[in-house]
């Protein structure tokens, strides 16, 4: 009796957190998915179809689609070997000074981005930017306002991110797995080959698919940096719906965004399980 | 390879018959580690120090000045907008700690097999575009606002967008800061003893809220500190959301002045000042605060 009191109680106070995110997250979606089957024929009346999803599966659409997606692979796979390297060195330097600095950074790096982000690297490799002469140098098509200087710009918050998904994972690596491996004889190479590695695998490519996401989703970083001359799917959302000319384009815009959500639905579909794997050993 | 003489410092002086190899062993991997983290921290720092150049060198005069920076605090709007922010991020804090805190007890205690649901539901707002977020707010808002005028639809939908109390701003933000909140706390709580902290606050007699207000959140104080921060950093910096709901927070605000104009300099000085200052008092906090926490995961590795 008492038993099932406590079970009620805990669910009722995890109940409010599950409701509020049903609401807010679901209300948006589920508006996204009504909206965009619907388009206004030559009288203004709203009937369903499809086409908004065929248009936003053709021509430039499809263009800042896969613009998207070849940004969001090329930065994450960045982002992830280099985060990945960063909190290996982290995780074994003794120094606590250095790792809460490491970590409280990446958490305000994280979400560091849009206008201020792109003010920075202005200043930086921007047209008259303090750098922009060495740097072309060595790379002479370099401009900071098309598709490689995203590539270049990303990683300023996405391997924060990395570094914050994955440090915990490095941490719980116990020394003793590793002394074990070299007492019993093993290499280097070995030890990463079938204890590290496997351990560490499903977190890393957690922290992939996580880059890649909040790689797929940023929209104020490419704005600021593009004004729009990058085909994205984030800018090409923003200005199909501030547009504002058709009504037709309201429904696209919600199209767009299902897209992206679609996407995002994907990507939570392969980080879940991965997530799950790791968690097992790395926690006991 | 090195790791048996640097974790143990006893074992120093039974590796003196052959110190030469050993020594050049770990100065090979202190240098790869310095490397790394060197040409990282330039990748960070350089753009920076670049944005921070800009702001106090006038290239027409030739001279340095740090008056942005004084003029930060008397710039129009300026006041209006961060007051505007502080009082959304307040309420986001707010909200989210009402909502997480119970939940997060609660799973921890009694319901761990929900613990992959509260940690995915955690990841899921990391990878929403706020785009596409922020269009079906708005849509779901327009639904509202097409109703009667008087209807309580349509009242809420107004209220919500409040140019004063914008409710539906924090309402969207807990959402956005959930992995940052929920992150700190877990970690947090895995340092204390939830359980034995419960048991022994309710076993003397103390009521649920007495226990978790005097017994459980003051071990917790860490990770609310800074989640709490981690969400201010995130509301102040958020554009996207706010400027498709056309309100004017801090970070719209740095924008619109900065195409204004007048002082190109002044905006990349406070976005400068404000990333400097969440990131120094997320620093001191986790350090002054964070020293269970460092003991906690020692013991867990030992």
């Amino acid at each position: 009796m008492a038993r099932s009191g406590k079970k009620l109680g805990a669910w009722g106070a995890v109940l409010p957190l599950l409701g509020y995110c049903a609401v807010a997250l679901g209300l948006p979606v589920w508006a996204l998915i009504w909206e965009g089957i619907q388009a206004p024929d030559a009288n203004g009346v709203n009937h369903f179809t499809f086409s908004n999803f065929t248009t936003s599966w053709h021509g430039v659409y499809l263009t800042g689609m896969l613009s998207s997606l070849r940004l969001s692979l090329l930065t994450a796979v960045i982002s992830a070997v280099v985060g990945l390297v960063a909190a290996y060195a982290i995780a074994q330097s003794r120094g606590r000074l250095l790792k809460q600095a490491v970590l409280t950074a990446s958490g305000v790096l994280a979400n560091f981005g849009g206008i201020p982000l792109a003010f920075c690297f202005v200043a930086t490799i921007g047209t008259g930017g303090v750098f922009l002469s060495w740097l072309n140098d060595a790379w002479p098509s370099f401009q900071l306002g098309t598709f490689d200087g995203l590539v270049v710009v990303y990683p300023y918050f996405l391997v924060p991110l990395m570094v914050l998904t994955t440090l915990p994972a490095l941490d719980g690596l116990r020394r003793q797995w590793r002394e074990a491996a070299t007492n019993l004889g093993g290499s280097a190479w070995q030890y990463w080959r079938y204890v590290g590695g496997p351990l560490l695998l499903p977190a890393a490519l957690g922290g992939f698919v996580l880059c890649f996401g909040a790689s797929f989703a940023a929209y104020a970083t490419a704005r600021a940096l593009s004004s729009g001359t990058v085909p994205l799917v984030t800018t090409q959302i923003a200005s199909v719906l501030s547009g504002n000319v058709l009504a037709t384009e309201t429904n696209l815009g919600m199209a767009l965004a299902l897209n992206t959500i679609i996407v995002c639905g994907l990507m939570m579909a392969v980080y879940l399980p991965l997530r799950k794997r790791s968690a097992k050993w790395l926690e006991s | 390879m090195t790791t048996l003489t640097e974790t143990e410092p006893e074992a120093a002086p039974v590796r003196k018959t052959a110190p030469g190899a050993r020594r050049l062993d770990l100065r090979r991997v202190r240098w790869w580690r310095g490397g790394v983290l060197g040409l990282l921290a330039l990748y960070f720092v350089v753009p920076l120090a670049a944005c921070f150049w800009f702001t106090v060198y006038d290239s027409r005069t030739h001279q340095f000045s740090l008056s942005p920076y004084g003029q930060i605090f008397g710039a129009q709007g300026f006041t209006t907008s961060v007051w505007f922010t502080v009082k959304v991020a307040l309420l986001t804090i707010v909200i989210e700690y009402l909502l997480l805190i119970p939940a997060m007890i609660a799973v921890q205690l009694w319901l761990p097999r929900l613990r992959p649901v509260l940690e995915s539901l955690a990841m899921v707002p990391l990878v929403l575009s706020p785009v596409a977020l922020v269009v079906g707010v708005n849509t779901v808002l327009g639904w509202g606002t097409n109703q009667d005028p008087g209807t309580p639809l349509f009242q809420l939908s107004v209220d919500l967008r409040d140019p004063n109390t914008p409710w539906i701003l924090p309402i969207v933000y807990v959402l956005i800061a959930m992995p940052f909140a929920y992150r700190s706390l877990d970690a947090s709580m895995r340092t204390v003893d939830l359980r034995t902290l419960v048991e022994a606050s309710r076993g003397l007699g103390a009521s649920w809220p007495l226990t978790v207000w005097r017994a459980v959140l003051p071990n917790l104080r860490t990770g609310l500190l800074s989640g709490a921060i981690l969400t201010l950093a995130l509301v102040f910096g958020e554009y996207t959301i706010s400027s498709i709901l056309q309100f004017q927070p801090f970070s719209v605000w740095i924008v619109e002045d900065s195409q204004g104009a007048q002082s190109g300099q002044l905006a990349p000085a406070v976005s400068l000042l404000s990333l400097l200052l969440s990131w120094a008092v997320l620093f001191l906090v986790s350090f002054l605060g964070g020293r269970r926490a460092v003991v906690g995961t020692d013991r867990s590795s030992a």
